[in-house]
């Protein structure tokens, strides 16, 4: 078999559980809330209109979005709860998934409730009161039963968005069928990408089938058919959570990483080295670099590896750029006095941000350095990765040589290359570290202005594991150990078009390259 | 006054008291009377009907049962002690006729036995054979579906049954069996019935009594046989003229069948 296919086949148990589990989750909890509202809705006109209304907002915000949204909110709420009771809430993970993805589930449900129970013939609704029926009677016995089936379309049709949706929470750091998906987009591991999509796609359809089962069990009024429907959910609810189950009951060191693949290979070296010890670990791929941080101060993550420059201009909010020593020593204070977090030490090498150019371009247009740019920039294009447009260092660059160019487009990192080797860009901002630098032939441009801060790639831990010996036993040998080449290797490795190598894989032989002890 | 049935100065207004639905109705209706509630559509004869079983809640005035308002009690209580034969059937489609005949002792909390029992009784009754028991009221005709209608409304062994527009939607010979079939049954269980119908014919033949209505008003109130011998009300004496003239015609032309066969 292939052996891309074999590694995702062994991740699928622990992504299917997961991402059964928060769809099961997120549609029992819509179906609990949609209900009651559709009864008062359909009661009343002065009810009905605002609670379709807001639902159908809901469903308006990008799926990507909402997840995202819950993230500062429940930020904003754990400070709240810790300030009164000294417990915070996660804001990373399940939580804002779950409670994204149950937003998301109401309105079909509650649209089709309303629908279904609004739509019972008068004469059928005069009878149940004729017989003396109250109220509640009347919703269960005769309204409830008719308006069924219409509810559970409304049901199928949230099981579908709902299983669809969850493959979005991997950026916010829920393990789902998406964590292919993300995966596979950033290492170009096309397996992956499909089958994430095919796993996503088979478990939403059979999702559908059951609780059409159910559904036409409803419509023909056939006990048979709802049990058999019914039945069949709650099997492979059980085996997709069986998995699980058996998981450790120990905390888990929690590894975060933003998303590209120097992150997922220096996630996975720590992992591999935590999980030596004996350490269950588990994994936050993908996350946005704002939200990681963050994750890392409130402890949804542990330990994750973040850059001096990036953490000085967006963390502290620092303009100047003092000399690396000097950097890194106040970084290290400032973080521990303002956040709790432990800048443990530098790796050994910098992933600054640079601006590159195909070599033979820099050489006809004369262009070695930031000040040479800014005169040819005006006939460019700036290819740059999704943040680096709207981050400080883009600022401090483009004002400190007045650079402005023909046009500007945002590419994830890995079609970011794509583009410039195909001229769809000029310009790229580019990566110190990365490996496709020196494989492409690139020229990265000289900063004689100094205007870029040093990037220094540093270990850095969460207030609540500051003192855990153990962590910082595993990863103390891995300061200063890792040179900018063999982490450009390592990075090739992930992303070159043939032989590509998996995160894991390019993570066991920096190991080895580097020499680390066990 | 007076009466098992009792409606004193009912008003009921559905538009904020712009205009009366139903305008001051008095009406008594004793024990063991079949009563027709007739009059055009808008009449205000279905509200008054309802205005019984609490289907309608009046705004000024009092209905009592039994000497009883009919406000003393909780108005589902009050619903489980009448029958009630609604427009156009009212089963529910997802139950079966035993469900649908049983609902009223179901939810009085009868024994299982007991409404078993008491359902075979009533198809029994309603001359429906048992094995109509375990169907979907989609599966029964018209007919049938009002037959199961009138169980259903019988079940708890109701001493007033209220019927609005019972057999409107059959066809003339069904609506004529049907119609004898309730009276039957009617004198048989010793019940207290109000019918309301716009159908003059169906009234003078089945009731003891008729309540013409127009415009929320009681125009008359009278036994069949009084108001066809003629009525000092122009829109009564109008009314009660279509039955009469169809049924002079009708033996008009008996008559002259039997000469010409005599």
């Amino acid at each position: 078999m292939d052996e891309r296919l074999s590694a995702a086949l062994r991740l699928l148990p622990g992504y299917l559980g997961q991402h059964v589990i928060l769809s099961a989750a997120a549609l029992a909890l819509g179906a609990l809330i949609s209900l009651p509202l559709a009864v008062a809705a359909a009661r009343s006109p002065r009810v009905r209109w605002p609670v379709l209304a807001a639902a159908s907002l809901i469903q308006t915000i990008p799926g990507l979005a909402l997840l995202a949204l819950f993230y500062p909110l429940l930020l904003a709420v754990s400070g709240l709860t810790r300030a009164a009771f000294g417990v915070g809430v996660p804001a990373l993970g399940f939580l804002p998934t779950l409670l994204a993805l149950t937003l998301y589930s109401v309105l079909p449900i509650l649209r089709n409730a309303v629908a279904g129970l609004t739509g019972v013939d008068p004469a059928i609704l005069e009878a149940a009161d004729g017989v003396g029926m109250t109220r509640r009677q009347r919703l269960w016995r005769v309204e409830a039963p008719l308006a069924l089936p219409v509810v559970m379309a409304g049901v199928r049709t949230a099981a579908v968005w709902t299983i669809g949706a969850a493959t979005l929470s991997t950026p916010v750091g829920q393990t789902s069928l998406g964590n292919y998906i993300f995966a596979g987009l950033q290492t170009e591991n096309w397996v992956f990408v499909l089958f994430g999509c095919a796993a996503a796609a088979a478990l939403a359809m059979a999702t559908d089938q059951l609780l059409a089962l159910i559904e036409a069990g409803a419509a023909r009024r056939d006990r048979r058919r709802v049990l058999l429907g019914a039945a069949g959910l709650a099997l492979g609810l059980a085996a997709a959570l069986a998995p699980l189950a058996r998981s450790a009951p120990e905390r888990p060191y929690v590894v975060g990483a933003k998303n590209f693949s120097e992150q997922f290979i220096l996630a996975s070296l720590i992992g591999d080295r935590l999980r030596d010890r004996g350490h269950a670990v588990s994994r936050r791929d993908g996350l946005g670099s704002a939200v990681v941080f963050r994750a890392l101060a409130a402890g949804d993550i542990d330990v994750y590896v973040d850059y001096s420059g990036t953490l000085w201009t967006n963390v502290l909010g620092r303009k100047d750029t003092p000399p690396r020593e000097a950097m890194l020593r106040e970084l290290t204070g400032e973080l521990k006095r303002r956040y709790g977090v432990v800048l443990l030490g530098p790796l050994g090498f910098e992933n600054a941000y640079a601006l590159a150019m195909k070599g033979e371009e820099a050489r006809a247009l004369g262009v070695s350095s930031l000040s040479d740019l800014a005169a040819a920039a005006p006939r460019l294009t700036l290819g740059a990765d999704l943040e680096f447009l709207s981050r400080p260092e883009w600022a401090a660059i483009r004002d400190a040589y007045g650079l402005r160019f023909h046009a500007r487009t945002s590419f994830n990192p890995t079609f970011m290359y794509r583009a410039l080797m195909s001229g769809q860009a000029d310009v790229i901002s580019a990566f110190s570290s990365d490996g496709r630098i020196a494989a492409d032939g690139l020229t990265v441009l000289s900063d004689p202005k100094g205007a870029i801060p040093a990037y220094d790639a540093v270990v850095l831990l969460s207030p609540r594991r500051a003192h855990d010996a153990e962590l910082r036993r595993a990863l103390e040998p891995l300061i200063g150990r890792i040179p900018v080449g063999r982490m450009r290797e390592a990075n090739l490795m992930v992303d070159r078009d043939r032989d590509k190598a998996s995160p894991a894989e390019a993570a066991r032989w920096l190991s080895r390259a580097v020499g680390l002890p066990p | 006054m007076g009466g098992l049935i009792e409606l004193d100065g009912v008003c009921k207004s559905f538009d904020g008291g712009r205009s009366l639905a139903v305008d001051q109705v008095s009406l008594g209706v004793p024990e063991g009377a079949f009563v027709a509630l007739v009059g055009a559509s808008g009449s205000g004869k279905t509200t008054t009907l309802k205005t019984i079983n609490r289907l309608v809640e009046p705004d000024r005035g009092e209905v009592r049962i039994a000497g009883r308002p009919a406000a003393a009690e909780p108005a589902t209580a009050l619903r489980r002690r009448i029958g009630y034969v609604i427009q156009g059937v009212g089963l529910f489609p997802h139950l079966t006729v035993a469900e649908n005949i049983g609902i009223t002792p179901a939810l009085l909390g009868w024994p299982r036995d007991r409404i078993r029992a008491r359902v075979a009784e009533l198809l029994e009754l309603v001359a429906l054979p048992e094995a109509y028991a375990g169907r979907a009221p989609a599966a029964l005709s018209g007919g049938e579906r009002q037959r199961v209608g009138v169980a259903r409304a019988l079940a708890a062994g109701p001493q007033v049954l209220l019927m609005d527009e019972p057999f409107g939607a059959l066809d003339p010979l069904t609506r004529d069996a049907l119609g004898r079939a309730c009276r039957a049954l009617h004198d048989r269980l010793g019940l207290t019935t109000v019918m309301v119908t716009h159908d003059v014919q169906e009234a003078v033949l089945l009731a003891d009594r008729i309540v013409v209505m127009k415009a929320g008003r009681v125009l008359a109130d009278a036994p069949p046989r009084a108001l066809l011998a003629g009525a000092s009300d122009p829109d009564v004496a109008a009314l009660m003229d279509t039955p009469r003239r169809q049924a002079e015609r009708v033996r008009a032309l008996m008559d002259e069948g039997r000469a010409a066969g005599g």
